[in-house]
């Protein structure tokens, strides 16, 4: 195998993985921004799968093609509604956020497991059936080397996501809204001098990352895993998390890092297949993202590059 | 109402809420949940086996409620107990069936290595909180992946290729024919001791020694502990390893008591993660994390007889749990609610 083709054989498989973490980690960006934390990713992920599979398996014979794409739709909005728990906790109740956020994991996916065992009987889900497709992308296919390694047979849910990545740029840097987002995160109190409802931005934010985690973990169970059980995100919220800081809190950079991860993920999966790689030992493919993770953030992206005012519950008046 | 009152009150109520939301649920699904709930009790307290088990639940949750309390009374936050429990299980397993040693040296060296292994997961971040800043949140999740895909890896070069490792030698065990005879079998053994005596240690250490002090001065007010001359990148170092070494030992109860051996993990065992919320309801106090302990221990064991006596998922469990954890995380809402309850009270 020539380092071209290795290169086509891991490039979209890195996106493919890369695809739920890149929107997950724009979710977590938004409501960090706008000054709360959200560990709760990884269950807004579990509620999404978990919705979106059960869409799936329900609507299929109603919407035939149609049915993934509403299955995400269906999934956003389950996502965004427990997302709801977490920002009365840490907006209105004043909880802290990282315990408000482990609670909500643990109650995604003993509420999902729940309702799997009284739908189904048995611990997973069925398989789905209708699956999202791969294209070519016209024209862009046809570019000599990049063209084979990013628009040949690419899923269009990643494309999605990298749209999202972009949109979300533009929303945070480049609209008053996005001013809003982020004063109210750097300096709360600062803000609502200026007549900004910093509880109100903040419902927004953590109710836009409740959205996008949401999407995030139907497109994973509706691409990579097929069916829905205990184990399968296992983990892919904290990784989206990790991408999130790695990405130093911006929509770009977390979406680098995502493909970054996403890379890394790709690599212990499809890494026994190419020639080198397939000689390391499987565990240190296994522990690679972590492992990088850890480096990079000791090493690599520097400090005090968070919203300041994250984690810390805004209370009027109070200096 | 005085403030250690509502103190006092604030877990409870949030048990309580918890336990509602549960009822609700299950009414919900079609589930009777005074059904529901007897076959819990039952399941928690129905016989001298039952009780046994319940106990033997308990254990790991004591010494992890322990490790994140530990941590957290110096501000910081572990959710690392989980790959930390996780390596110490390996490590006393590993040493229980590695070697053959007398009793009295081969117990304690196998616990030690356990304390050893999670004290190193627990050094990392907090070296690296305390060197370069980084939020140990992020640090102790990403250690919990390399523990569980490190220790599976491990574990099959023990066991050469295999899924578990053979069983310890008894000498190395926790076991007791005492308790199993008390308790008709069930796998109680000594590690309960183990538990309660660091539950001292810890109380000690933070109350009666300049390193305890120093922790909680750390934890209230790095900038204030830093102007006093204390160090505080050496206490937050220190106060992880403690921390991961309590949550070491945790696996050592899983390796020496009740299991006997350490087999690779599809996933967490979700010891470590419940310890948040033992430390939670406990308020992070050593006495606390008794009771935090036994309520999750109980709860987790006593589920087990839901599917059986009732035909109701174990999960229902998990939600109560998860639900008690959102109320003691919003105790200020709780505790509004109570203050303006007793003022209605003094105002009639």
């Amino acid at each position: 195998m020539s380092f071209l083709e290795v290169l086509y054989f891991i490039v979209p498989s890195a996106i493919f993985y890369a695809a739920p973490l890149i929107l997950v980690a724009i979710g977590g960006v938004f409501s960090e921004r706008s000054g709360v934390v959200n560990i709760g990713l990884e269950g807004l992920m579990v509620i999404g799968a978990f919705i979106g599979i059960l869409f799936n398996l329900f609507f299929a014979d109603t919407f035939g093609n149609a049915t993934p794409w509403l299955a995400l739709v269906a999934a956003m909005a389950a996502a965004l509604l427990l997302s709801l728990f977490h920002a009365v906790a840490s907006i209105s109740f004043r909880a802290d956020q990282v315990v408000s956020g482990v609670a909500i994991n643990l109650l995604a996916i003993a509420l999902s497991i729940y309702l799997v065992q009284k739908i189904f009987d048995k611990g997973q889900t069925d398989f789905i059936t209708e699956r999202f497709g791969r294209y070519n992308v016209p024209f862009l296919q046809d570019i000599p080397v990049l063209g084979p390694m990013f628009f040949k047979s690419v899923y269009n849910t990643s494309i999605l996501a990298i749209v999202i990545a972009f949109v979300a740029w533009f929303v945070i840097y480049k609209t008053p809204f996005g001013l809003r987002l982020r004063s109210v995160g750097e300096h709360p109190m600062a803000a609502d001098t200026m007549g900004i409802n910093v509880s109100r931005m903040r419902y927004i934010a953590v109710m836009i990352s409740g959205a996008l985690a949401g999407i995030g973990g139907a497109i994973y169970a509706q691409t990579i895993s097929g069916d829905f059980g205990h184990a399968t995100i296992n983990g892919q919220g904290f990784m989206a998390l990790a991408a999130m800081i790695f990405g130093k809190w911006h929509p770009l950079g977390a979406m680098g890092a995502a493909i970054f991860f996403g890379f890394a993920q790709s690599l212990s999966i499809v890494g026994p297949s190419i020639p080198y790689i397939k000689e390391i030992p499987s565990v240190f493919l296994l522990i690679l993202p972590y492992v990088l993770t850890i480096l990079a953030l000791a090493g690599f992206i520097g400090r005090a590059n968070a919203p300041k005012a994250s984690g810390k519950p805004y209370i009027k008046g109070h200096r | 109402m005085s403030n250690r009152a509502i103190n006092l009150l604030v877990p409870v109520v949030s048990v309580i809420l918890g336990l509602i939301v549960g009822a609700i649920i299950m009414l919900i699904s079609g589930f009777n949940p005074i059904n529901g709930y007897a076959a819990l009790w039952s399941g928690i307290f129905g016989d001298l086996y039952t009780i046994g088990e319940t106990i033997r639940q308990i254990t790991p949750y004591i010494l992890a409620g322990l490790a994140v309390a530990f941590a957290f009374r110096s501000g910081l936050f572990n959710i690392g107990v989980e790959g930390q429990l996780i390596v110490g299980w390996f490590a006393a397993a590993y040493v229980g069936v590695a070697v053959e040693l007398p009793k009295i040296i081969h117990l304690p060296l196998a616990i030690l290595a356990a304390a050893v292994a999670g004290a190193l997961w627990g050094f990392v971040p907090g070296l690296l909180k305390a060197k370069f800043h980084v939020h140990e949140v992020i640090v102790t999740i990403m250690m919990n992946y390399i523990a569980l895909h490190t220790t599976n890896a491990l574990i099959k070069t023990v066991s050469g290729g295999g899924d578990r490792t053979e069983q310890i030698f008894t000498s190395a065990s926790l076991r007791s024919e005492f308790f199993q005879n008390m308790t008709e079998f069930s796998r109680l053994h000594f590690g309960i001791f183990i538990a309660l005596l660091m539950v001292v240690l810890m109380w000690f250490i933070l109350e009666k020694t300049t390193l305890g002090f120093e922790l909680k001065a750390v934890g209230f007010n790095q900038n204030a502990s830093e102007y006093a001359g204390m160090n505080v990148n050496k206490n937050i170092i220190l106060a992880m390893v403690i921390s991961g070494a309590f949550a070491g030992l945790a696996g050592a109860m899983e390796a020496l008591g009740t299991f006997q051996y350490v087999s690779s993990k599809g996933g967490f065992t979700g010891i470590g993660f419940d310890g948040i919320a033992v430390a939670l309801l406990g308020m992070n106090t050593p006495l606390g994390v008794i009771f935090g302990a036994t309520l999750f221990g109980s709860l987790k064991y006593g589920a087990l007889n839901m599917p059986n006596a009732a035909g109701i998922p174990i999960e229902i469990v998990e939600i109560v749990i998860a639900v008690i954890i959102f109320f003691v995380a919003s105790g200020y809402i709780i505790r509004l609610f109570l203050l303006r309850a007793a003022k209605k009270k003094e105002a009639k």
